[in-house]
């Protein structure tokens, strides 16, 4: 079984993969018991694995473990069962990630691309300043959450959260896209997230469900064909992952948040 | 060496910490001991920097739960004597013994010794505790080498220079049992860290663990000492425990008032509210603007029966609730609640400046004024 | 008459390829320095009568007029200054008082330009104000130790009541300037500009016409030692009430508003004949000891029927600390303190420049001890004299001011240079003259318009620098003596202040 792996790794990185883990290797996936495990030696052992062309990493027993996903590039696979802690998937570039639990604050924090889907919530400033890739959170988010997410050409970031989110959704938008469906919102109650959209320079918000707060720069519009053809295979995914039923999921009632200028500080500085 | 110099040798006019929280509340009174809380609070171990960690432990000394148990730290031994002289004139002293500890991986450690005490006259009850925190005020005050660290009932504070699971293992904590447990992990920028520096801060049963940097800490300070309070850690949380002190055993004020006052609606927000509230809102604001809390901040405040944790207006920090069967759980980080209760039966994220407060001998927790914003 | 032994102080300098002889400058100043000769085609200017109110150099559409400090001066010395030696000879050819006009213009006595401002680096983050909210809301009145509270049916209802209280949007309001001193349509400029900010201007001594009891609701009405224009009516149009002991740019003696300058509407208002000179005593001749201040105080709240805030102005003087502490214990809601770079229509010279104390100096020391004495709450205190920036505010809002009165700044945004003329009564810009020919000049829509600005600015400025910081409410930086540190200042005047030394 360790023979495999054993060639594409030097003894001490290969010594270290189930040094302080309890592991087990199958071809080109692995599974791993991370209860007690500081996060460095995680990372580390995860990079290891990832060099001896693992492609598929289980963990369990994940307990707030930082930044994970952050080092590695490339298509890889993570499954996370547990808690996963702070700066989950920064700056990451590539791997997919599931986390069967909650995330903590940071969550995709400045992603460039790559994949993370949450069974579960998000903490505060889930998805700041990401700039590709996508994200879709089953439950809720806490603050500040897509706070200046960007784009550029082909680097269109997603969003997609189930239920709400705290105040400061999506402050200082410059581009990417928000999703807020509300799945868990009674009848005629509305989200009680307050300055959605406040400083949004670009980008958009596309809501189901009432919002009361919204930002003073930002502006409430219809969706138009573009809008729905845009919006229909991110909402097909989200129920893929999660296990909703398509038809009800992409037929609810959506409008979208965008900004009412492109410069809406101009004319604020004298001489 | 003097304590204020020990406590801030470069004259800094406000030591800054930042840091991890936890708290753990049995709602029916059972008590347990410290192996969960030590766990979850060691699970945030990035949190500090091994400057700082401390635990508040409530219903430990049954035993002596009608005295007052004055928990001092001395940087030398005269200090102690001519302290211990004074605590013969104001008080019967039922019991006095050092605080029992073993070799563990702190620093430096002063001379901590314990005294179970009852004020020597006849007061009121409301007049015996403001006569302990005046003998409280003097001693920190006074030789610049003693500090009274905790001085409630059938409570305690340990506190000290380690990480939290170091310096519980050097107080022996694993044998002592409570109902509601606080803890904390420090990280300060700008001292080397003295025992008493660390959290919790206590004045009487009041008991606060804080994460965060009070923007208006001078104009706190100042409004406070107004009313007596000397603030001689030169600390926020400091500042945090007096405000509690004054608002809601001095004046008498509920907790959810209380809430209100450190962290109150934005103007926005009270414009529109339905009359009667606008005007309590407005009128809170206008009286005790001076005790308005600016700046990050996550706290959990404990008193016997109660555990309160709160945020700031604008949810700059994290604080997380969690409830299984009779236990409350708050702590920084949820990872450090799952850790040691992984099914939880309620988990929530409160609202920027709402307060999450628990009570002995109700389950329903009691979420101030604005409910959770999440759940997760 | 004995011969005048000064020389012209200032020098019009007239660019003869650029002036295109339209006389707008003729037509624009009051002191009739420009001239026009027909049969040179040519405009000369006698520089005898300059004031240097830089009206016609604004107005002149080609910018061919530059007004410079006549070439011509003494020899330099420190003690014989320029203006020492011009003063003297002036008396000596008059034997009066020298008069002048505005604040005192003498170095040395501003702190706010060795004080600094602290930001936020790390261990606390700076709120943006621009995306998230940021509370300037201020209200001025007396503040009770505690509240009480009651349970009722529906829940936890309030019992207390607070005494009345000025409700302020911005901690700026526009202080005293007498109608008289100025025209009316400054009056009305500063009233409509309060109305639009959520402030309040306030009379001065000199009443308050009947046409702008429309903006009684932010007024404030002075009653000072003349009791020029106090009736019920005035008192109960008006939001507050404030009591003039004095003002920082004459402590101690009172006023004088020139004959001239009685014309038909002023001797309607003030109640006395056109033409007359209208004297201020120096006193308020019912209050020669504190306690009088008390029963003055509780007789207007009697007038009032305890419905508004009634407010004590002194001047900054020496023992400002031990006064400011009677008037709150005498029942006053809030107290006004006037520094010595304090404005005024008229003042001898002498008067102005030496009498008085800085309000750095002043609120610092008010406002500690008032907390020593445990009654800071029981008044709001307002700072003024010569605050002329969003940063001024913000110091001495960290000091331990409330809010803060703004005059000459006002004034400057409607058109004031500060040339200290305003005691002649010729005012080119409208502002400080009663002729109605001049003072149309000011359009009170226009200039309400340059005061809303102004407000409107220096507010979000504020809000800025106390994001900076990472406050987002401004009760957080009340007297929150570590947002400054201190540059040049001895340690003395540290410690009066409250605050350390930069890098400390």
């Amino acid at each position: 079984m360790f023979d495999s792996i054993g060639n594409l790794l030097t003894p001490s990185e290969f010594s270290k993969i189930c040094e302080n883990t309890k592991c087990q290797i199958t071809d080109h996936s692995a599974k791993i018991d991370v209860s007690g495990v500081h996060y460095r030696d995680l990372n580390e052992t995860l990079q290891n694995l990832v060099k001896a062309k693992i492609k598929r990493i289980s963990l369990n027993n994940v307990h707030g473990q930082r930044y994970i996903g952050t080092s590695l590039k490339g298509k890889i696979e993570i499954t996370i069962d547990g808690t996963a802690g702070n700066d989950l998937g920064a700056f990451m570039d590539g791997p997919e990630i599931h986390v069967y639990g909650n995330a903590q604050d940071g969550c995709g924090n400045t992603v460039n691309s790559g994949e993370i889907a949450v069974h579960g919530s998000a903490g505060d400033i889930t998805g700041y300043a990401m700039r590709g890739g996508r994200l879709f959170i089953k439950g809720s988010v806490g603050y500040r959450a897509g706070i200046h997410m960007k784009e550029y050409g082909e680097n269109q970031p997603i969003m997609v959260i189930g239920e709400t989110a705290g105040d400061f959704l999506g402050e200082y938008m410059a581009g990417g896209t928000i999703v807020l469906l509300g799945l868990n919102l009674e009848k005629d109650q509305s989200h009680r997230s307050l300055h959605v959209g406040t400083g949004m320079h670009g980008g958009r918000i596309y809501v189901h469900g009432k919002i009361t707060g919204l930002g003073k720069e930002a502006i409430i519009q219809k969706l138009d064909e573009q809008d729905r053809l845009f919006l229909k295979p991110l909402l097909t995914d989200f129920c893929k992952y999660f296990g909703y039923d398509k038809d009800h999921i992409t037929n609810l009632y959506c409008y979208k948040i965008i900004p009412n200028s492109e410069r809406p500080y101009g004319r604020l500085y004298a001489y | 060496m003097n304590i204020w110099k020990l406590n801030n040798p470069h004259n800094d006019p406000k030591v800054i910490d930042a840091c991890s929280l936890f708290g753990m509340m049995d709602l029916t009174g059972q008590r347990f001991n410290a192996k969960d809380p030590v766990r979850a609070i060691a699970n945030m171990h990035e949190r500090g920097n091994g400057l700082g960690g401390g635990f508040a432990v409530y219903g430990l000394y049954p035993d002596f739960e009608e005295y007052f148990a004055l928990h001092i730290m001395y940087t030398e031994l005269e200090a102690k004597k001519k302290i211990e002289s004074q605590l013969e004139k104001w008080f019967d002293v039922i019991k006095s013994e050092e605080v029992p500890s073993r070799e563990a991986n702190v620093r430096d450690p002063p001379i901590i010794w314990r005294y179970f005490v009852y004020p020597k006259q006849d007061y009121t009850p409301q007049s015996q505790e403001d006569y302990i925190v005046k003998k409280v005020m003097k001693i920190n005050t006074e030789t610049g080498k003693a500090f009274v660290f905790s001085s409630g009932k059938n409570m305690a504070v340990f506190k000290g220079v380690g990480y939290p699971e170091d310096v519980a293992d050097f107080f022996n904590l694993e044998e002592y049992y409570g109902y509601l447990w606080t803890c904390h992990g420090r990280f300060p920028t700008n001292t080397p860290g003295w025992w008493g520096g660390a959290h919790p801060f206590n004045i009487l049963d009041w008991t606060v663990v804080h994460n965060g940097e009070l923007s208006s800490y001078d104009a706190n300070r100042r409004y406070l000492e107004m009313f007596g309070y000397n603030c001689t850690m030169q600390t926020d949380t400091e500042v945090l425990a007096y405000a509690y002190d004054l608002l809601m055993r001095k004046q008498r004020l509920p907790v959810e008032i209380t809430a209100k006052i450190l962290a109150p609606n934005l103007w926005n927000e009270i414009e529109e509210m339905n009359e009667n509230e606008r005007k309590l809102h407005t009128t809170l604001r206008q009286t005790y603007g001076g005790l308005l809390m600016n700046g990050p901040f996550s706290i959990v405040v404990a008193r016997h029966g109660q555990m309160i944790g709160m945020t700031d207006r604008i949810k700059l920090r994290p604080l997380i609730g969690g409830m299984k069967g009779n236990r409350l759980y708050l702590s920084s980080e949820e990872s450090a609640i799952r850790l040691i209760a992984p099914n939880l039966d309620k988990c929530w994220m409160p609202r920027g400046g709402g307060a999450i407060v628990g009570r002995l001998g109700s389950t329903e927790i009691k979420k101030i004024i604005a409910p959770e914003a999440v759940i997760c | 008459m004995l011969k005048n032994y000064i020389y012209p102080e200032f020098f019009v300098e007239r660019d003869l390829n650029k002036c295109i002889r339209c006389k707008v400058c003729l037509r624009q100043c009051t002191y009739e320095t420009h001239k026009y000769d027909a049969e040179e085609d040519i405009l000369l200017s006698d520089h005898e009568k300059c004031v240097n109110c830089q009206r016609c150099v604004v107005f002149c559409p080609t910018r061919a007029l530059i007004i410079r400090r006549n070439p011509v001066e003494y020899r330099k010395n420190s003690n014989w200054t320029q203006d020492t030696i011009i003063d003297l000879k002036k008396q000596a050819e008059t034997g009066g008082i020298v008069l002048t006009g505005m604040g005192s213009s003498k170095p040395n006595l501003t702190y706010f330009d060795r004080l600094l401002l602290n930001a936020s680096q790390v261990t606390n983050p700076s709120i943006d104000p621009l995306r998230e909210p940021m509370e300037l809301m201020t209200f001025l009145g007396s503040k009770p130790e505690k509240i009480c509270l009651k349970e009722e049916i529906d829940g936890i209802n309030l019992q207390t009541r607070l005494t009345p209280q000025l409700r302020l949007e911005t901690p700026i309001m526009f202080s005293a300037i007498s109608y008289g001193a100025v025209s009316f349509n400054v009056h009305k400029s500063l009233a409509q500009a309060a109305s639009e900010s959520g402030t309040f201007f306030n009379t001065g001594e000199g009443g308050l016409d009947k046409r702008l009891y429309r903006y009684g609701k932010n007024t404030i009405v002075q009653v000072a030692s003349g009791r020029f224009g106090v009736h019920k009516d005035y008192l109960n149009i008006a939001a507050a009430v404030e009591i003039k002991i004095g003002q920082g740019a004459k402590p101690g003696i009172g006023g004088h508003l020139p004959g001239e300058k009685v014309t038909e509407d002023i001797s309607e208002t003030r109640m006395i004949p056109v033409g007359t000179d209208a004297l201020s005593p120096a006193p308020q001749h019912d209050i020669y000891s504190i306690e009088d201040l008390s029963q003055l105080i509780y007789a207007l709240k009697e007038a009032t029927n305890y419905e508004k805030p009634i407010s004590v102005k002194i001047a900054a003087v020496h023992n400002v600390a031990a006064i400011a502490s009677g008037i709150v214990r005498a029942g006053a809601d809030i107290v006004a303190i006037d520094g010595v770079r304090g404005a005024t229509g008229a003042a001898p010279k002498v008067i102005r420049d030496n009498v008085g104390i800085p309000i750095e100096l002043a609120i610092a020391s008010v406002d500690q001890r008032l907390r020593d004495e445990g009654i800071r709450n029981r008044a709001s205190i307002v700072a003024a004299g010569g605050i002329k920036s969003s940063a001024d505010v913000v110091k001495i809002i960290a000091l331990g001011a409330d809010a803060v009165y703004i005059a000459t700044a006002a004034l400057v945004a409607m058109g004031c240079t500060v040339c200290q003329k305003c005691h002649t009564g010729k005012c080119p810009w409208g502002i400080a003259t009663m002729d109605p020919y001049i003072a149309k000049r000011i359009n009170p829509d226009i200039g309400a318009e340059r005061l809303t600005n102004l407000l409107k600015g220096w507010s979000l400025e504020i809000k800025e620098m106390m994001g900076g910081m990472g406050i987002n409410a401004i009760e957080s930086l009340r007297g929150n003596r570590l947002a400054l540190r201190g540059v040049a200042l001895n340690s003395h005047e540290l410690k009066t202040l409250g605050i350390r030394l930069a890098g400390n």
